[in-house]
């Protein structure tokens, strides 16, 4: 632990070690990296927004923000792209994580894959799927045709609806599995409590588990929220003109009109919006509520005005909405349904059920609609397909630029998942396991990369390496993306970490195993499956990246997601359906494969 | 004195009836066929080692699971599948299932709430059965601000506030440590002995089962072994699994010689002829067990007689605080355990030879096979 020694400064080791010990340098590494590649760029970027093109300090550009009427606008659609979204996602997420919650768990583990394959397919696929479920030709526009509901192809994206469509299908899986770990954590007991001293269906639901569940919805919206505003692919792939948010006007400035100092000022807007949301989300919830919060306040002692009055009014509300739920509930003999099965597993809650098998299906099926476009024998994007023919998958690899790009995002993904666990497991483990000062600074440090939305990395990154000569390189990109999957590491193993019983390593140091024995043969085994579970997350955050690799690379060294995403900016073609299926296969074959790691180990 | 069962129990004070009742997990058969009743106002102890069924039948009064088959009876209405909420019972559950979002008096309030008792009323009924469980001043607070103690009183209060039919309790102190549990103990008696409330409880704890109950409901894997007050099942069991699971017991296999008017002669391997009052009639030749309480036996100066007397060595002496134990060797590797008060003056010594007796109503014959259908 102490072995850091460093005689050659003249410094008393024995000095440095009483310095070094408590500041635990398992985490320094990680510090580092994090201070220079995130932290730095991060904040000269911001810092640019304060200079003239000369170098002086100016507020010119945050003059230029206010003076003009169009960046208030993109701000206001920004925010309510944002806001409809994250309502959207946890209505459409609630009840699929309350199902998922009260099934049995063979249910449970089934339905979980089915709400994470979303999740995990690429971003970027998932964005075509709608276009060709939802296009002028596609298969809803062409369905309904047919069935004579409508006369003339209607217009579904290109507009508001196709963006809300679009990012509440991408994010609506995060809302599930936040809101879900939050209401496993539910006691059972409590609802059968509340039934015995006899609170009908409704009641037992909207005072009691309702309220219970709260804290997960409260954190699912704020995550959701702060993704959203940092979305760009789908306003700029399924919307229209109108719909642009402020991430587009970011890159147009340094892509198109190379004004850094602007996007910086209009970095700092999304900021202060962001930290606005942060504030009022404090207020009423408390930060302690967010996944993985290291802090734990007593939140039932602070007591603000403005907490009674959302309380109040909360009560309020459930309590009226619990007498609507039993008299509805009276009237079609409900109760009686939904309290038999409360406590009996074995028969189905049909309205349940059905509704959440349709969000499921809503979440899960339309990525498939990419798989028959693939083999269309036309030469752009028909429903249905036309024809057979494998040449779109031809025209794919015939091309040095797909095989080339895919394997740079094999590599980059490996490397940058094996790098950041090299920084993020250390730092797991000394959050887990030691108490020091600074531990929940340590701990929002290391998971803001997650939080801040990644084009600030990006164009911060972009800049500090177009000085340094790393632009366009591959070495910058991992460097990129190891910032950017230490969050996801961080989390992952930290629970696992603080799950694992530290008695087994007690017990191996008495019986004989020193240190590293005790690592190696104990603990490791024991959280294998934990650590492989990180380095899968890491991999896909990783091959799935687009932002970074917009920025940071350039030429003919670029990503799979980049050269998806610029070849879609032109045109949605059926090569893209091709790489599209191929992408989704290995995806698929990636997760099915740690899933059964993880649910293999012990 | 002993209040056994069926002769007492008129059909107009019969609170909860329980008849063949039948409830199964998968393969695993949780209440085989169980039946019986309860007296209103009485104190009633399920008790039985883990995954006896006892929580089971207590889950199936409540409404809780769904029974196969059977049916339950509340205050002369059949309530087999009655929802909870239209019971009028009251529970407290083992970890107490307190609302972690609502204060103490929110939480004593919900049930008053619930049966739409105007809010003034409420607040005067939680004030009162906060006073009753000694726990005044503590009605703003949350239940994570309170000591496991607390919240079990609180839990205690909170089902007894609406003065619910039949109050059931599943092993409400079993997350407590012991002096708190013992004190609990009585104190669930005395407000229980107040209120006259008819109370269901379920432990795996003898001692809590004997100190509390009226009638005790001994279980195992999903039937009833014998039910009846704390005496009876003590030193009355009928057979070898209650015997075995209440306090300690000394059984030795013996054959029956001969049995007339309540008593039977039998001969057992190294002691000899012992009699002991038995009610059923068992050929003679019948294999049975004998079963003794280790504290009714004697060990015997030169000079005292017992009509049940043995000899042996003693292989071990335990002097555990009040009480001293000796294990007696009376050959072929039988052990005969005497427990007896701890007296400095008589002590005793291993490898001492030893005269040990008891009297003839100290005995209890047991048929061998419990386990019989």
């Amino acid at each position: 632990m102490s072995g850091m020694s460093s005689g050659t400064v003249g410094v008393p080791v024995g000095f440095l070690r009483t310095l070094i010990k408590p500041l635990h340098w398992q985490i320094f590494p990680a510090l580092a990296f994090l201070l220079l590649l995130f932290v730095v760029p991060v904040a000269s970027l911001l810092g640019l927004s304060f200079l003239n093109k000369s170098g002086g300090i100016t507020t010119e550009h945050y003059a230029r923000l206010v003076d003009q009427p169009v960046y208030a606008s993109i701000l206001w659609i920004t925010v309510r792209t944002a806001f409809w979204t994250t309502l959207l996602c946890i209505l459409g997420g609630y009840p699929i994580a309350y199902l998922l919650s009260k099934t049995t768990k063979s249910a449970k583990n089934l339905l979980v894959i089915f709400v994470l394959m979303p999740f995990w397919t690429s971003f970027l696929v998932r964005t075509f799927a709608w276009i060709v479920l939802l296009g002028k030709k596609g298969a809803i526009n062409q369905l309904l045709q047919a069935l004579h509901i409508i006369d003339a192809p209607v217009r579904m994206i290109y507009d508001f609806v196709g963006v809300l469509i679009g990012m509440t299908h991408a994010l609506m899986p995060l809302a599930v599995l936040i809101m879900l770990s939050v209401m496993e954590g539910i006691d059972r007991n409590l609802s059968n409590a509340a039934a015995t001293m006899g609170a009908k269906g409704g009641k037992c639901f909207w005072k009691i588990y309702f309220p219970l569940s709260m804290p997960g919805v409260a954190a699912a919206a704020i995550l959701v929220f702060i993704t959203s505003v940092g979305v760009f692919i789908t306003p700029a792939l399924l919307g229209g003109a109108r719909d642009t948010m402020i991430v587009q006007l970011i890159i147009f400035q340094i892509r198109e009109v190379l004004n850094w100092h602007f996007a910086g000022a209009i970095g700092v807007l999304l900021l202060v919006v962001l930290l606005l949301v942060f504030v009022i989300y404090n207020q009423i919830f408390g930060l302690s509520a967010l996944p993985g919060g290291e802090i734990k306040k007593n939140v039932e002692n602070r007591q603000s005005h403005l907490i009674l009055f959302v309380r109040k009014i909360g009560g309020l509300v459930t309590t009226l909405l619990a007498e609507i739920t039993d008299a509805i509930g009276s009237f079609f003999y409900l109760v009686r349904m939904f309290q038999r099965n409360r406590t009996s597993n074995h028969k189905p809650r049909f309205i349940l059920w059905t509704v959440t098998l349709l969000l499921i299906g809503f979440l899960a099926l339309p990525t498939f609609f990419i798989i028959p476009v693939s083999f269309t024998a036309e030469s752009f994007l028909t429903w249905p397909p036309r024809g057979f023919s494998y040449q779109w998958y031809d025209t794919a690899f015939k091309s040095s630029l797909w095989p080339d790009a895919a394997i740079r995002s094999l590599l980059v993904a490996v490397s940058s998942a094996f790098l950041g666990m090299l920084f993020a497991v250390p730092c797991a483990f000394a959050l887990a396991r030691q108490n020091f000062v600074g531990k929940s600074a340590l701990f929002t440090l290391l998971v803001s990369p997650m939080i801040v939305p990644h084009i600030f990395i990006a164009v911060g990154l972009f800049f500090l390496y177009s000085k340094v000569g790393l632009t366009g390189t591959t070495a910058g990109l991992i460097l990129g993306h190891t910032v950017l999957v230490i969050p996801y590491i961080v989390i992952t193993v930290l629970a696992v970490v603080k799950g694992y019983d530290q008695n087994l390593d007690l017990a191996a140091s008495t019986l004989g195993a020193n240190t590293v024995k005790v690592f190696w043969r104990v603990t490791l085994p024991v959280i294998r499956a934990g650590m492989i579970a990180a380095f899968m997350f890491a991999f896909i955050i990783s091959f799935d990246e687009l932002t970074i690799a917009l920025f940071v690379t350039g030429g003919t060294v670029t990503t799979l997601p980049k050269l998806m995403y610029e070849d879609a900016i032109l045109s949605v073609n059926p090569t893209l359906a091709a790489v599209s299926t191929l992408l989704l296969i290995f995806m698929s074959a990636v997760i099915l494969v740690s899933e059964f790691v993880r649910r293999r180990g012990p | 004195m002993v209040v056994s069962g069926e002769d007492v129990l008129s059909d107009s004070k019969i609170k909860l009836k329980i008849q063949t009742l039948r409830k199964t997990y998968g393969d695993v058969v949780a209440l085989d066929n169980v039946s019986m009743e309860m007296r209103d106002g009485e104190f009633l102890t399920l008790l039985g080692p883990s995954g006896s069924g006892k929580s089971t039948l207590l889950w199936a009064v409540a409404g809780l699971n769904d029974p196969d088959g059977g049916e339950v009876w509340i205050d002369g209405k059949e309530a087999t599948h009655t929802p909870p909420p239209e019971r009028d019972i009251g529970m407290v559950f083992q970890n107490y299932a307190l609302f972690p979002h609502m204060t103490v008096a929110e939480n004593i309030s919900f049930p008053l709430e619930m049966r739409k008792v105007p809010a003034a009323a409420r607040a005067a009924a939680v004030n009162e059965a906060l006073g009753m469980v000694k726990l005044p001043g503590v009605s703003s607070r949350y239940p994570k601000q309170l000591s496991g103690g607390q919240q079990q009183r609180i839990a205690l209060a909170r089902a007894l506030v609406y003065n619910p039919s039949i109050v059931l309790m599943d092993e409400p102190l079993g997350a407590l440590d012991k002096k708190l549990r013992d004190h609990l103990q009585l104190e669930i008696k005395h407000i229980h002995e107040k209120l006259g409330t008819t109370v269901l409880y379920v432990t795996h704890d003898q001692e809590e089962a004997m100190v509390m109950s009226d009638r005790i409901c001994l279980m195992n894997a999903g039937r009833i072994e014998q039910i009846g007050s704390p005496e009876e099942l003590y030193f009355h069991p009928t057979n070898v699994f209650v015997a075995d699971f209440l306090g300690e017991s000394n059984m030795i296999e013996g054959r029956v010689l001969t049995t007339s008017s309540g008593t039977a002669t039998i001969e057992i391997p190294n002691v000899g002829k012992v009699t002991t009052p038995c009610n059923k009639s068992y050929p003679a030749g019948a294999e049975i067990i004998h079963m003794t309480r280790p504290e009714s036996i004697d060990l015997l100066t030169p000079d005292e007689r017992r009509s049940n007397e043995a000899t042996g060595l003693a292989k071990e002496v335990i002097m555990s605080g009040t009480v001293t134990k000796v294990f007696v060797d009376i050959g072929d590797g039988r052990i005969i355990q005497v427990t007896q008060l701890t007296q400095a003056t008589k002590g005793h010594f291993v490898g001492e030879k030893v005269r040990l007796g008891w009297n003839e109503t100290s005995g209890v014959i047991l048929t061998k096979c419990s386990t019989e259908k």
